[in-house]
């Protein structure tokens, strides 16, 4: 299953709401565009909803970095959403948790750009 | 079981999916058949792009074995070869915000041996997860 993308927008924050796999080739790939559109609409609020996603491999995770470098480099904020456990356990043998802004809650991870 | 299969994305995919079906048949638990295909993954991924630079003339072999005590994978390239002592840190500072350059390092998280093995031309790594004897009851 590949990666889809839905974009919302909610408080001046911008929500994309993955499902599937990040993964090397096509899931990386849309992520990264999903980001750069983002971006090149002007909006530097941007919360990742990672709940559905089944599953990410060292590329997925790689091209979360470099969303967040781009994001942060434009002088914007890229935080994660709802993180499954196995996304979660990445990022922690990875030590990428403490990188990352994270929230379990929609509204907390709004309010967290104010 | 073998796979010969040519330097592609598809054939990383197919050879993840190949991991996972045989790490369940050889009785590994719903934990640790993710965390085998994934370790295969990103090891056919490194065979694919490091080794092979996706060359259609060259191709990644998957072999899967099991005994008694562990479950044993190897993915071999045809390229250049791998020097594995030359692969940053991941989890250095200066590294922890890089693009890429994980693969080895999960390899290594979610596997018991992980074996390098010039081939010239070409790299074979041999995965290896050891069976966890059953505890007997308390």
């Amino acid at each position: 299953m590949s990666m889809k993308v839905a974009t919302r927008q909610v408080d001046g924050v911008t929500i994309l709401d993955l499902s599937g796999r990040i993964t090397l080739g096509e899931g990386s790939v849309t992520l990264r565009d999903a980001v750069h559109d983002v971006l090149a609409k002007g909006s530097k609020k941007i919360l990742l909803n990672l709940e559905n996603i089944s599953y990410i491999d060292s590329s997925g995770i790689g091209e979360l970095v470099s969303g967040f470098t781009s994001v942060r480099n434009a002088g914007g904020e890229l935080k994660l959403l709802n993180l499954t456990k196995k996304v979660h356990d990445l990022l922690q043998i990875t030590k990428l948790y403490t990188v990352f802004d994270i929230w379990d809650n929609e509204a907390s991870g709004i309010s967290s750009f104010k | 079981m073998s796979l010969t299969l040519a330097s592609s994305i598809e054939s990383v995919d197919r050879v993840e999916r190949a991991a996972s079906d045989f790490a369940e048949r050889a009785g590994f638990d719903e934990d640790t058949v993710p965390n085998i295909a994934m370790a295969v993954r990103e090891a056919a991924v490194n065979a694919v792009i490091h080794g092979n630079a996706y060359s259609p003339d060259k191709q990644i072999t998957a072999t899967f074995e099991t005994n008694s005590d562990s479950l044993v994978v190897r993915i071999t390239d045809q390229g250049a070869g791998l020097d594995p002592g030359a692969v940053p840190d991941p989890l250095a500072p200066e590294n922890i915000l890089r693009g890429s350059g994980r693969g080895i390092f999960l390899i290594k998280a979610f596997m018991d041996e992980v074996h390098f093995r010039q081939l010239h031309p070409g790299t074979e790594l041999t995965l290896i997860k050891h069976r966890v004897p059953a505890q007997p009851p308390a």
